[in-house]
């Protein structure tokens, strides 16, 4: 049997022909190193000055019990600040000074502590290097056999795979038992009313004035000058009692004029806008932010959130961003008095997608 | 002898440049007297000595762009109607004449005089009627700054930061920040709608309004962050920035003592 000499290494390649020494390789492994590394064992063990020098010792000992007992000074000094600094009179500085005294001394008492124990660790704790033999992870045969034949029994002892009404039974509960997080969840939402009902309509109807936020001052047709923005709330928002939030949510829009002709119209919306005039939902559709960085020479509009952008002189569709759908437009019209007022309400949804948006 | 007698007979070296100095301060300083009465008889806004002297300046150093009457050109927008507000704010604020085009005419050092710029101001104001330079009861505090908070929340907040840090717009346009302009050019910005800015005209936000908004934005200045560090109040940006290289920095540092050998 001929083997290659190597220049001094064995190696010989797993899985190669009949006619060379077999090696007992597992399949798989590309090449067996015949003779391994020799542990190398542990470096020489390196005394620290704490253990040679009892004087060095000392002194880190009374480092730690300096850091401990800087610790309690630290608390110490926490409950003192808290009264030496009182925030009771109203002034924010005075909380800010509270707060800062307060947590020096606490963040003292905390690191001390952690300080103080690491050094003891390290400076006088017992000091030897040892090894933790990682075991193979694969169990022995008997083990395996063994934690088989447990499930076996299990089985046998239970009767699990006998009694499968039991069985079946027991699957049905643990497929039902989630239901009512389910039911709990569909509790937060508006119990009187349908949820999509509610998503898919605003305050906006026929006739509703466009109103100044925040006054509800209602706005004029020629107040709004090219290159205006303002920002819109439906008239009666600042009355209502309940949800005024929720509704202002929804509601809210933003109106801005344009020279008519950089309006760019499709026909079917051509009587949405009054000379040049144009609102739109200010909720993006992509997860509900405000969107109202209106830039007026661009016609651009952009989302703080996640930087979508969408073009007012084109309906608001998306030139950039995350969000899938233009903004939805509000049809304004202007009353005998020259109001602004809507001609209805948004005809489609505002604000982020949902499964049953339309 | 005759050296001395010729000496005296002279003037000393030194009296001629004392004399020559002594003719400049005069002759300067009655220049000075004469050009500071004159230019304040000048800036009056109607008058039309005013109006002449910024239509010179004007065409000298914006009718390349804006064209000989102010009526725009490819370069640049027509003014007729802008009205002196827009005039006083942009090139008080140093952003006209333009550096180079680009995204955003960027705030450098004014180029104009105060005077210059109030005559450039009123000669364009000539041309078209358009908003005015504020009065200055409405542009030096004095208002509700809670309600100037609530309106600039709503109006202006979106873009230059609710403390006025200022922020980014798309294409390399931004807003910029607002913690130490006048309260004459943030009223004017309002009325004008400078660059991408949208105009807040009178009927948007009243006068008053606008004084609450400057008041808030004062009181702000004064008033900087009680919480400590602001790290520029621009939010989460510089405060995870801040937090990534001190916190986790120091965190590192801890580490690497912890599993030092001790010696």
């Amino acid at each position: 049997m001929a083997q290659d000499d190597n220049g001094g290494t064995d190696i010989a390649a797993a899985g190669s022909s009949s006619h060379e020494q077999e090696v007992a390789a597992s399949p798989g492994t590309a090449v067996v190193v015949a003779d391994g590394f020799e542990n190398p064992g542990f470096p020489p063990h390196r005394k620290r000055v704490t253990d040679e020098d009892p004087k060095k010792a000392k002194s880190a000992e009374r480092s730690v019990y300096t850091m401990f007992y800087l610790s309690i000074v630290g608390s110490v000094w926490a409950i003192a600040a808290y009264m030496i600094f009182p925030m009771e009179s109203n002034n924010v500085f005075d909380v800010r000074l509270n707060n800062l005294f307060f947590g020096l001394g606490v963040s003292l008492a905390l690191l001390a502590i952690g300080f103080g124990a690491v050094h003891w660790a390290k400076a006088l704790m017992h000091d030897v290097e040892l090894v933790d033999e990682r075991h193979p992870v694969r169990g022995s045969e008997e083990t395996r056999a063994g934690a088989v034949k447990v499930f076996q029994d299990a089985d046998q002892e239970s009767g699990f795979s006998r009694r499968s009404v039991i069985r079946n039974s027991l699957i049905g509960a643990l497929v039902v038992f989630p239901l009512p997080a389910v039911v709990l969840f569909r509790g937060l939402a508006p119990q009187d009313q349908d949820p999509v009902e509610l998503l898919s309509h605003t305050m906006w109807a026929q006739g509703t004035r466009l109103t100044l936020d925040p006054s509800g001052v209602p706005i004029k047709a020629s107040d709004v000058t090219i290159g205006s923005a303002f920002h819109v709330i439906p008239e009666g928002l600042n009355e209502l009692e309940h949800h005024k939030l929720e509704e202002k949510a929804k509601a809210a829009v933003l109106l801005m004029r344009l020279n008519p002709e950089e309006l760019n119209e499709a026909p079917d919306r051509a009587d949405w806008s009054y000379q040049g005039i144009v609102a739109y939902s200010k909720i993006c559709t992509h997860v509900g932010c405000p969107v109202a960085l209106y830039e007026q020479h661009t016609h651009h509009l952009l989302c703080p959130c996640h930087q979508s952008q969408f073009d007012v002189a084109n309906h608001c569709e998306v030139i950039f961003g995350p969000a899938k759908r233009p903004l939805p437009q509000l049809p304004i019209a202007v009353d005998d008095e020259g109001y602004l007022v809507a001609q209805s309400d948004f005809t489609e949804p505002v604000g982020p997608s949902f499964w049953e948006r339309h | 002898m005759t050296s001395s007698k010729r000496r005296t007979g002279r003037r000393s070296p030194l009296a001629t440049v004392a004399l020559l100095a002594l003719g400049l301060v005069f002759t300067g300083g009655a220049y000075a007297a004469f050009s500071t009465g004159t230019a304040q008889a000048e800036v009056e806004a109607t008058s039309q000595q005013t109006i002449e002297e910024g239509k010179k300046l004007f065409q000298a150093n914006c009718a390349t762009c804006h064209g000989l009457d102010a009526q725009g050109t490819e370069a640049g927008p027509s003014l007729v109607g802008v009205g002196a507000a827009a005039v006083d704010f942009q090139v008080g604020t140093g952003r006209m004449p333009m550096q180079m085009q680009g995204p955003q005419a960027e705030q450098k050092p004014v180029q104009f005089t105060d005077e210059q710029t109030k005559q450039l101001a009123y000669y364009v104001a000539s041309l078209g009627p358009g908003p005015d330079i504020p009065a200055d009861s409405l542009v030096n505090g004095g208002g509700d700054a809670a309600n100037g908070a609530e309106l600039f929340r709503i109006n202006c907040a979106m873009c230059h930061n609710v403390a006025g840090a200022g922020g980014a717009l798309t294409e390399g346009k931004y807003a910029p920040a607002l913690n130490d302009v006048s309260g004459v050019h943030i009223y004017e910005a309002m009325v004008t709608g400078p660059q991408n800015m949208p105009v807040f005209n009178d009927l948007n936000i009243t006068p008053e309004d606008k004084r609450d908004i400057i008041t808030y934005l004062q009181y702000i200045q004064d008033n900087r962050s009680p919480g400590g560090f602001e790290l520029g109040s621009l939010g989460p940006v510089s405060e995870g920035l801040f937090i990534w290289i001190f916190g986790l920095g120091t965190i590192v540092a801890i580490t690497v003592w912890i599993t030092a050998k001790s010696n």
